[in-house]
């Protein structure tokens, strides 16, 4: 998620910043330092982080600044030029600009670009561009025009592409905006006509570029509001010169189309952008965070003093003048909030009535040196010390290890057996340890699979995936479903992805194979013995549903008849998918089970569940389906065995398929009837709901009835019997 | 079986604004003062299972705005009227007031020495005071700020004092009295800017880290070396109000305009570096609106607001003993009788901060089975609304049994009144000329015979009048042991008229002879104060309640405790009996029926039956009543000597008026929050 930090202040009080703000704020050679260079005479470097300045230059009264400060970043001198024509070059050290290196030019300078590196580049008014230090060689060298003379540079940038410097610049003549591209080392110069909508030509429009693979995409915030994209290739095939380049909407209004000036946008990431200016005619400038993948707003900030309609971004912070001030904006973009990383939590139906109430102690917590343990567990402390001096001859992690990389399965599984039965104070560090080396030789020697020492280690209950990342996708590749059942047990933060690996394994394999595999079915209750009293409960299921809604306004009824009229269809179909018998062999359903356990988080789970082949999918449906209908079949809403999956799992999982995979499964024919099933049960499961609203609410006013009753009010005279 | 007509009295109580405005924790003593919004003060001692042992009545003019402890135990308090204030907590009384010449006074800190104070002013003058050991005494001015001081903190060392305004902090140099940092505060809440920070708290930690609470709802760590934020939290979307820490300096609470309070832990980054930073721990919510105060003892935070309610949170790790000192406790009502009654003429007097009310109980005809609510012929009746003069409160007031005296006590005067009742109409006639001696009282009590009138004083001496039709005459005072000035807080006088039981803050309870105005015993001595005293008529037995929840029973004339005291306490009280909360603060008795004991706390009321076996603790305590078709045998079995029932709660007070009728007066908690302003609205699961 794309948030924009707290933002924070530097003070400007040597800087003078005219009506057009700022020349320009420039990124030094060391992380957190900026120059920023006023449209006057004076270059100051600030330490953002200690928002102070380190250091100011001022050019002479007389002469003026006219290219933004740069950094060389391979020598981390500065760089500047007043006057169109002197260039300055200084460093740290130097006070007084007047006295430092000083190169008069032939021609004059519209900018110098200086990217990490790579030599700084000079790009002159006439499109000429020169490397600084074939320049600084021969200061008074014949500068070329490259440009027609009425064209004038408007925007420019400097990008490497596979170590090739690019710089491209817009030129406007006319109101007709042209792109140059041009490639610093082959000295080939490509020239674009911009086609602009028909409205621009009196304002100026916001350029932004981006490398995109083979392409500069050139973003412009256009005076209409709207943000389009234009995709320049770099390397351009034909020589034919004037290619015309047609941009495309990205975003809609993202400012008013009213907006003159102050407004500016610049590229923070391949699905970012930063705009700044008012969203609205009326409304204050704003600072907006878009997401243009998904063209939504992700965040933004008011800006009530108005800006100069400049916006910098260098190293994730946003810069700009706000008021009189240069405001600091840090942006961060995280993958994802915790919260959403967490998703849901791993349900746990064994919770102990007697446990005490946990209060996390954060000194405790955080070590042993603190001193605040008490007597019992020094005590305590000390009697393990004393046992682990008793046992010599059991190996250390160190010794487990090399053992690990060198010897025989056998061997490691008796040295691992040795191991585990003693408990270290950092068993858990020390568990990991030993995974992580075992992993490591399973990488390299693919015939290595001690699948006997990982299972012991997995029921240590102290691993987790993050401790072991390696271990289900080994898991995967041997199929070991036996594992994978165990570690989506054992796990609490298996990725999503693998979940859904998993699932797509424990569907897609055979039954012959999972014939011998021994695994633990303690989720699954034996359902051929209650096939019988199923089918009574399916009728029981049906007058409970009857009473819910009436047939006669069921708008699926239809359907439903017209299924029935086509008796092949509809025997064709029960055929296939017969509700009253479990789908899936116990086995299976163990295994799956064990997946609808797992924690997960909706939004990283859908995409991969659209991975899943349709068959399987209906497969799933049909076995979720018939969970539902064994749960909903008793008055608790459980199903019987030791920790099976619950409603709101089996309910959640249903909807998550169907969200997934709709279109898929409206296709297949086989899931038609299942899918009816499902809307005829979510149908009556909202009237059954809406029919509880009322009798609670017809409850609630019986309660207020009775409050009525027993409310003394300010004085009364009741009679009492004490005992 | 007795079977009661109770005449419940729901006191919708008019009351002005009760809630907390500050607390002050004294850790040499374990005692906890606070102030409330009308200038009261209230100290707790919190080794005495939170016991309110004393208070100092407010004054209108005084509205409290920072209290503290200085040179060990002195209590200290500046307000809006620009005094600051020492109490003197043996007589319960003020001791004197001193202008700060600096406007109101916002905000007042003692120096960890306790040697000397400051206090931060309307004018943004923040003035150093030396605590001298009879008074204290101006010594600086620092260097004036342009706002007022809200906060003040004291680095531990003594050297330096951060100073909270509007908009920034400052620090100053106490030698020197200049400012030497000053700190500045965003004023932007969540992409808005405010008009202004308030910074309501600051504190000064011995690193010379200054933590400041503000309005924008934000904790902030500073830098005050270089003056630079360091940290910050946002916890709030409303003003954080209060901040304290723990001595250790590896815990601080602070309390939200949103009822939260928050505790953050000095916690290790990883388990092995020794890198700690400051941690939001836990959030608790005990309060609907504005926490104004919170204070931090080793084992607890402490936390009080506009909602009146003055919030112990045990912190679990601290706690050694899984025992009731680490359950939360909630105080809401004082821990005194505000309530007297004249049994004769069925009266209530309801003493309130500024006036007395006084009602006559209805009655009724009808007659019913348990639970009944009979219909009323004649609904209780307001007689009269007394209000005092001048702006201070009222500290105590009493009404005669046969309902014609009511007498009552401001911290500077004493008010007698005669009241005559003809028909339905009551005259008030003042008695003037109260001698010299009768100037504030703690406690007033009349005999049964309402013919004398027995005034416990502030200097610790108690006076006998007698009084007469429409005018009194002084028969007598007995003054207090040598050496001691403690008041006397609570009396109790036998229905025979022969004996007087007093009792202080902390010294045992002594009984006089009236017949031959001498002092009769001394009841041994006991670890915690008493909360109530009463005479047995009849058998003169002293029945004294304790904080701690220990009920005995000491007969006066042969000056020792009764056999069932003594069996009591071999056997002790039941657990659910010594792990109530609140103290018990009234005892009465039945007249026919001598083996019973009526008492009450807060939350419940009980009988206890003499006659029957105590239970212990396997019993259950709490009975209501037995089903009638039990069989006798199990009802022998099950009964103890403690009948508790919990009606009515809170229960203010309740008392015998005859033998067949109780009369409780109750306040129930909804209208007390129905009182309060509206709190901050917080959205809930997107409603």
């Amino acid at each position: 998620m794309a948030a924009l930090e707290e933002e924070f202040t530097l003070s400007t009080g040597v800087l003078s910043a005219g009506p057009e703000g700022f020349l320009g704020v420039e990124q030094s050679d060391k992380a957190d330092q900026f120059l920023v260079t006023d449209s006057g005479r004076t270059v100051v470097l600030y330490k953002v982080s200690d928002q102070k300045p380190l250091g100011s230059w001022s050019v002479k009264q007389g002469q003026t600044i006219t290219c933004p400060a740069v950094c060389n970043f391979q020598t981390g001198e500065y760089i500047v030029v007043h006057d169109q024509k002197v260039l300055r070059i200084w460093n740290n050290e130097d006070v007084n600009l007047d006295k430092v290196f000083k190169a008069t030019l032939s021609a004059e300078v519209h900018r110098i670009h200086s990217v990490q590196k790579t030599e700084p580049l000079v790009l002159f008014q006439r499109g000429a561009v020169r490397g600084l230090e074939a320049l600084l060689a021969e200061p008074q060298q014949n500068i070329e025009a490259v440009i027609p003379d009425e064209e004038v540079i408007k925007w420019s940038e400097f990008f490497m592409v596979f170590k090739q410097p690019v710089l491209i610049f817009i030129t406007e003549k006319h109101g007709n905006y042209f792109a140059y591209v041009q490639l610093c080392k082959s000295h080939s110069l490509s020239k674009y006509t911009l086609l602009l909508g028909k409205e621009e030509k009196s304002v100026k429009p916001n350029f932004t570029a981006r490398v995109d693979g083979k392409f500069i995409s050139l973003v412009s915030l256009s005076s209409d509001g709207c943000i389009y994209e234009t995709l320049i290739p770099i390397y351009s095939s034909d020589t034919e010169k004037n290619h015309r380049l047609i941009r495309a909407l990205m975003l809609k209004a993202v400012v008013s189309g009213a907006a003159r000036n102050g407004t500016a946008l610049t590229i923070l990431d391949q699905d970012h952008v930063a705009v700044l200016g008012p969203p609205l005619p009326a409304s204050k400038e704003c600072l907006s965070i878009w997401n243009v993948k998904f063209q939504t707003l992700q965040t933004s900030k008011e800006l009530p003093q108005g800006t100069s309609g400049q916006l910098w971004y260098h190293g994730e912070i946003l810069f700009m003048l706000h008021g009189k001030c240069l405001t600091v904006i840090p942006y961060k973009c995280e993958v994802s909030s915790l919260a959403g990383a967490l998703g849901k939590l791993k349900h746990t139906q064994e919770s102990d009535p007697h446990s005490m109430p946990h209060f996390v102690d954060w000194e405790t917590c955080s070590g042993y040196d603190l001193g605040s343990y008490s007597a019992d567990q020094s005590r305590t402390l000390r009697r393990k010390k004393i046992e682990t001096n008793l046992q010599p001859e059991v190996p250390g992690s160190k010794q487990l290890l090399s053992i690990i990389k060198n010897d025989s399965e056998k061997h490691i599984e008796v040295e691992l057996r040795k191991f585990l039965a003693k408990s270290t104070p950092d068993f858990h560090t020390k568990i990991g340890d030993v995974v992580a080396g075992l992993l490591g030789r399973c990488k390299a020697e693919p015939s290595f699979y001690p699948r006997n020492c990982l299972m012991q280690l997995i029921q240590t209950r102290v691993l987790s995936y993050s401790l072991c990342p390696g271990l289900m996708e080994i898991a995967l590749e041997h199929t070991d479903v036996q594992m994978l059942q165990l570690c989506l047990q054992q796990f609490p933060d298996i990725p999503e992805s693998t979940t859904c690996a998993c699932l797509k394994l424990f569907l897609s394999i055979g039954d012959d194979c999972l014939r011998d595999i021994n695994i633990n079915m303690e989720s699954v209750f034996d359902y051929s013995d209650t096939i019988q009293d199923e089918k009574k409960e399916m009728k029981e299921q049906t007058e409970i549903v009857q009473n819910g809604f009436s047939p006669e306004d069921n708008s699926c009824s239809k359907d439903d008849q017209q299924l029935n009229k086509k008796p092949g269809d509809a025997a064709k179909e029960t055929t296939s998918f017969p509700v009253t018998s479990c789908p899936v062999t116990p086995k299976r359903a163990a295994l799956i089970n064990a997946v609808l356990h797992s924690a997960y988080s909706e939004a990283f789970l859908l995409p991969h569940l659209k991975d899943i082949p349709a068959k399987h999918i209906t497969l799933f449906l049909q076995y979720l389906y018939f969970l539902y209908l064994k749960c909903s079949g008793n008055a608790t809403m459980t199903l019987p065995g030791i920790s099976p999956p619950t409603l709101s799992q089996i309910m959640d999982w249903i909807c998550l398929l169907l969200d997934a995979n709709f279109t898929v499964v409206l296709m297949i024919p086989d899931a038609k009837r299942l899918l009816l099933n499902l809307y005829k049960f979510v149908k009556s499961q909202i009237s059954v709901y809406s029919e509880l609203n009322k009798i609670e609410v017809s409850f609630r006013e019986l309660q207020k009835l009775n409050q009525d009753k027993s409310n003394r009010g300010l004085y009364s005279i009741e009679v009492l019997e004490l005992f | 079986m007795p079977i009661f007509n109770l005449s419940s009295f729901s006191k919708r109580l008019k009351d002005k604004e009760w809630g907390i405005r500050c607390v002050a924790y004294n850790n040499q003593s374990n005692r906890l003062a606070v102030s409330r919004t009308d200038g009261t003060v209230e100290i707790y001692n919190l080794s005495a299972n939170y016991f309110q042992e004393k208070f100092f009545p407010g004054h209108e003019s005084r509205a409290t705005e920072a209290l503290c402890w200085a040179e060990g135990q002195r209590l200290f308090s500046a307000g809006l009227n620009g005094e600051i204030l020492e109490y003197d907590l043996q007589a319960l009384n003020i001791k004197y007031a001193l202008d700060a010449f600096g406007g109101p006074i916002w905000s007042m800190a003692a120096s960890p020495s306790g040697s000397q104070l400051v206090v931060g002013c309307e004018d943004g003058s923040v003035k150093l005071f030396e605590v001298t050991p009879e008074k204290i005494q101006f010594a600086r001015n620092f260097d004036r700020q342009k706002s007022r001081i809200l906060s003040l903190s004291w680095h531990p060392a003594g050297t330096h004092i951060a100073a909270g305004s509007i908009d920034y902090i400052s620090v100053f140099d106490v030698k020197s009295g200049s400012i030497i940092r000053k700190m500045v505060l965003d004023r932007q809440h969540l992409g808005v800017t405010k008009s202004r920070c308030i910074v309501w708290g600051v504190a000064f930690l011995s690193d010379g880290t200054v933590i400041s609470v503000d309005s924008v709802g934000k904790v902030q760590l500073w830098d005050s070396a270089t003056g630079t934020l360091v940290k910050s939290h946002l916890i709030a979307n409303a003003d954080v109000q209060s901040i304290a820490v723990a001595d250790q300096e590896d815990s601080f609470v602070v309390g939200t305009a949103e009822g939260t309070v928050f505790h953050f832990q000095l916690v290790s980054v990883t388990s092995s570096s020794s890198e700690k930073q400051w941690v939001r721990t836990k959030p608790f919510q005990h309060h609907t609106h504005d926490v104004r105060t919170v204070a931090h003892s080793p084992t607890a935070l402490i936390s009080g607001g506009t909602d009146t309610h003055l919030v112990i949170r045990p912190l679990m790790e601290k706690v050694e003993v899984k025992n009731y000192d680490a359950a939360l406790r909630k105080i809401t009502f004082p821990h005194r009788r505000l309530i007297s009654c004249s049994k004769r003429r069925q009266l209530l007097l309801f003493q309130f901060a500024h006036h007395l009310e006084l009602w006559r109980l209805g009655s009724t005809l009808a007659t019913g089975k348990n639970g009944d609510t009979l219909p009323l012929s004649k609904n209780a009746d307001h007689l009269l609304h007394l209000k005092t003069k001048g702006p201070e409160n009222i500290i105590c007031s009493c009404v005669s049994q046969c309902g014609s005296w009511i007498a009552y006590s401001t911290a500077s005067r004493f008010f007698l009144y005669r009241l005559k009742y003809e028909h339905d109409n009551i005259s008030l006639q003042r008695v003037s000329k109260m001698p010299a001696f009768l100037q504030s009282a703690v406690h007033i009590l009349f005999s049964e015979d309402s013919r004398k009138l027995f005034v416990a004083s502030n200097q610790g001496s108690l006076h006998i009048l007698h009084l007469l039709e429409g005018s009194f005459k002084h028969l007598h005072t007995f003054q207090p042991q040598s050496g001691t000035v403690e008041a006397m807080c609570l009396l109790a006088v036998s229905p025979d008229g022969n004996w007087l039981a007093a009792s202080g803050t902390s010294a045992g309870v002594h009984v006089y002879d009236l017949n031959h105005l001498k002092l009769h015993c001394t009841v041994p001595a006991y670890n915690f104060p008493v909360t109530a005293l009463a005479i047995a008529p009849n058998t003169n037995n002293l029945v004294i309640a304790h904080s701690d929840q220990q009920v005995f029973e000491f007969s006066i004339p042969d000056k020792q405790y009764t056999d069932w005291s003594r069996a009591v306490q071999k056997q002790g009280f039941h657990q659910l009996w010594l792990q109530r909360d609140t103290p018990i603060t009234h005892i009465s008795f039945h007249p026919k029926r001598p083996m019973h004991i009526l008492l009450h706390d807060a939350y419940m009321f009980c009988i206890i039956d003499k006659a029957l076996p105590l239970p212990n603790d396997k019993t259950v305590l709490y009975n209501p009543l037995p089903p009638k078709n039990e069989s006798d045998v199990f009802l022998r079995r099950t009964a103890h000597a403690f009948k508790i029932s919990k009606i009515y709660k809170p229960l203010l007070f309740m008392d015998l008026l005859d033998e067949r009728t109780l009369v409780a007066v109750e306040r129930p908690l909804d209208d007390i929050i129905a009182q309060l302003p509206p709190p901050i609205k917080k959205k809930k699961f997107g409603t």
